[in-house]
């Protein structure tokens, strides 16, 4: 049976109330195709305490707010928050959905596109619309190495794409949407997994995914004490902290720092790699970096070559002065 | 309890020519293996085996004669017995189709090993890349799934505890059995094989299911049943060349730098 699907909806991802601004980078990506197909945008949030961040939504790119609520939907739950949100799209019948390509993505989608008979694209990077109005989307493979298009073509379901964070620019405050209460389906709330506790990071800790600017620390800096010197210069510029493998195989930083194919894929505004020869494996997670700085002491190792600004010299020595003259600069 | 560990084969470098004909990737002649991401997955059901008495572990692979050589790779490490999922009628599949040969496959070692508690799979493929197969065969099977799992810290017949690596913390679930997990390189720091498992692993019977013995129609696998088509595949354009920032000392070289940030407004 044909489906006839309409609007975009965007599914926010929230922690006690706070909404995640990745939210404002899909109303970007889903205002584009929504334009185009003369339809509207539904920013959809699920969770327990969220009238205040619906209400902020509702004024920044949203034509309409869908808040979910109910007090057992209060933390992340797969199970039940992919069912919640499947009673709800077969409801409402939207024709594309976009999450945002973090673990909270990663996990939804997949359950969404199977209850939906959805088509599915991860990691989305680029989003347009063909000649039939179908969604393409462009996506990295192959460990950065190939820029993939995929179509997504399903006639009996809808469209879902997990959106890389930091691919699209954030939506700006203006217009007004609606809020409106979405009441959960009771049969989807029971589900067969239980939220026993959570563990916040350190609060002055930056999320890798999120950061607009990385400082990240390698095999050159020769020993953990380095780290102190990168996390200087990473606080100094508002900096999240990454780390190549070999620094966190080393046991200098842990494995949440980690940038590259076996860590976080990060696309910062800039990345500046201190001690980093730029394997591939490296290169995969943070060659879409707006503007790469290279501090290192071998001119001639690959992450020096691709570098926006390349720095060779004693890192010791350098990042010091660089700490020293930004904070110059500022006066 | 039984165990089943989804393993692939994929190309064992990521530096991969494109076919400027027809825009393919060109992964003839290319050494395959075991997806490094998965050897962290084998790794954990070989722990669990270890740590619950009576578990039994099978290695399940889909694709094409050749991805017998993974499913033995990991039955060197310990793995009990290995099923290859393989029908000329699967090329193709996205993770949409794929999930649902998976969730077959798993029902099938169900039925045959008297049932499976839990299905781990590694974080993601090293050529696909997506992450989204282990969520897609939790809904397929109708089982909870959590990804990005960093420990296990609790592990019985009945349930697990996991801890799930997320971008602000870490939560702490529990799962009522049976179960769809994927794996952080995080989580432990795989064997090596033994010569002597290496050795009886060439003699170990691997079963092969096709479409058929899996109840699958053509049109459900494979490009028919797939909602996604490759349209494109193209290199990644090269980055311009950098500018080296010269100085005498440290000092000069770090004004020359701030200065180019401070012009492009990151200070």
């Amino acid at each position: 049976m044909a489906y006839e699907g309409k609007g975009v909806w965007c599914i926010a991802e929230s922690r006690g109330g706070k909404v995640s601004p990745v939210l404002f980078e899909l109303l970007t990506a889903g205002r584009k195709l929504a334009a185009a197909r003369g339809e509207t945008v539904t920013a959809v949030v699920i969770g327990h305490g969220l009238q205040d961040a619906a209400g902020e939504i509702a004024g920044r790119g949203a034509d309409q707010v869908l808040v979910v609520e109910d007090a057992s939907l209060k933390e992340f739950v797969d199970d039940v928050y992919a069912a919640v949100l499947a009673k709800l799209a077969e409801a409402r019948k939207p024709r594309t959905l976009l999450l945002p390509a973090t673990v909270y993505g990663r996990s939804l989608a997949p359950r969404l596109s199977v209850l939906l008979r959805a088509g599915l694209a991860a990691d989305a990077v680029g989003l347009e619309l063909d000649a039939e109005q179908r969604l393409l989307v462009t996506r990295s493979a192959y460990a950065g190495n190939v820029v993939a298009t995929v179509l997504l073509r399903s006639v009996d379901g809808p469209e879902i794409a997990t959106v890389r964070p930091l691919a699209f620019e954030r939506s700006a405050a203006g217009g007004a949407g609606t809020v409106a209460a979405a009441a959960p389906d009771a049969g989807a709330l029971a589900g067969k997994t239980a939220f026993v506790s959570f563990g916040a990071d350190r609060a002055d800790e930056i999320d890798l995914g999120a950061a607009e600017k990385i400082v990240s620390g390698g095999r050159g800096l020769g020993k953990p004490e380095g780290f102190e010197l990168v996390r200087k210069l990473a606080k100094t510029l508002g900096a999240a902290v990454g780390a190549s493998r070999a620094a966190v195989d080393s046991g200098w930083i842990p494995y949440k720092h980690q940038v590259g194919l076996t860590g976080r894929s990060v696309r910062p505004k800039l990345y500046v790699a201190c001690g980093i020869s730029g394997q591939i494996q490296h290169m995969a997670g943070m060659n879409a970096s707006g503007t790469i700085v290279a501090i290192n002491s071998d001119a001639e190792c690959p992450m020096m070559k691709v570098a926006t600004y390349a720095v060779q010299g004693d890192l010791y020595k350098l990042l010091p002065a660089i700490v020293a003259e930004i904070e110059k600069a500022r006066g | 309890m039984n165990i089943v560990v989804c393993v692939k084969r994929t190309p064992a470098s990521t530096s991969v020519a494109l076919d400027p004909q027809t825009g393919a990737v060109k992964t003839a002649g290319l050494p395959h293996g075991i997806n490094p991401f998965d050897e962290y997955a084998v790794e954990e059901a070989l722990r669990l085996k270890e740590r619950i008495p009576g578990t039994k572990v099978a290695v399940l692979s889909v694709g094409p004669a050749e991805n017998d050589e993974v499913i033995r790779a990991a039955l060197a490490l310990g793995c009990d017995t290995g099923v290859l999922l393989s029908d000329p009628a699967f090329a193709g599949s996205d993770v949409y189709a794929l999930s649902l040969i998976l969730a077959k496959g798993i029902q099938k070692v169900a039925e045959t090993r008297g049932g499976v508690g839990l299905v781990l799979f590694g974080r993601q493929s090293n050529d696909g890349e997506s992450g989204h197969t282990t969520a897609a065969v939790g809904a397929r099977l109708g089982w909870p799934s959590v990804i990005s799992v960093r420990k296990i810290p609790e592990a019985a017949d009945a349930a697990v505890t996991v801890e799930r690596l997320r971008e602000d913390g870490t939560d702490v679930l529990q799962l009522t059995l049976p179960a769809v997990l994927s794996v952080l390189k995080e989580i432990n720091e795989p064997r090596l094989p033994s010569l002597r498992g290496k050795m009886a692993a060439k003699k170990m019977p691997v079963e092969t299911w096709g479409a058929a013995a899996l109840g699958l129609s053509a049109d459900v696998v494979g490009k028919a049943g797939s909602r996604m088509d490759v349209v494109k595949m193209a290199p990644v354009p090269s980055r311009g060349a950098g500018v080296v920032i010269t100085g005498e000392t440290p000092e000069d070289k770090a004004q020359a730098l701030v200065a180019k940030l401070k012009e492009a407004k990151f200070i």
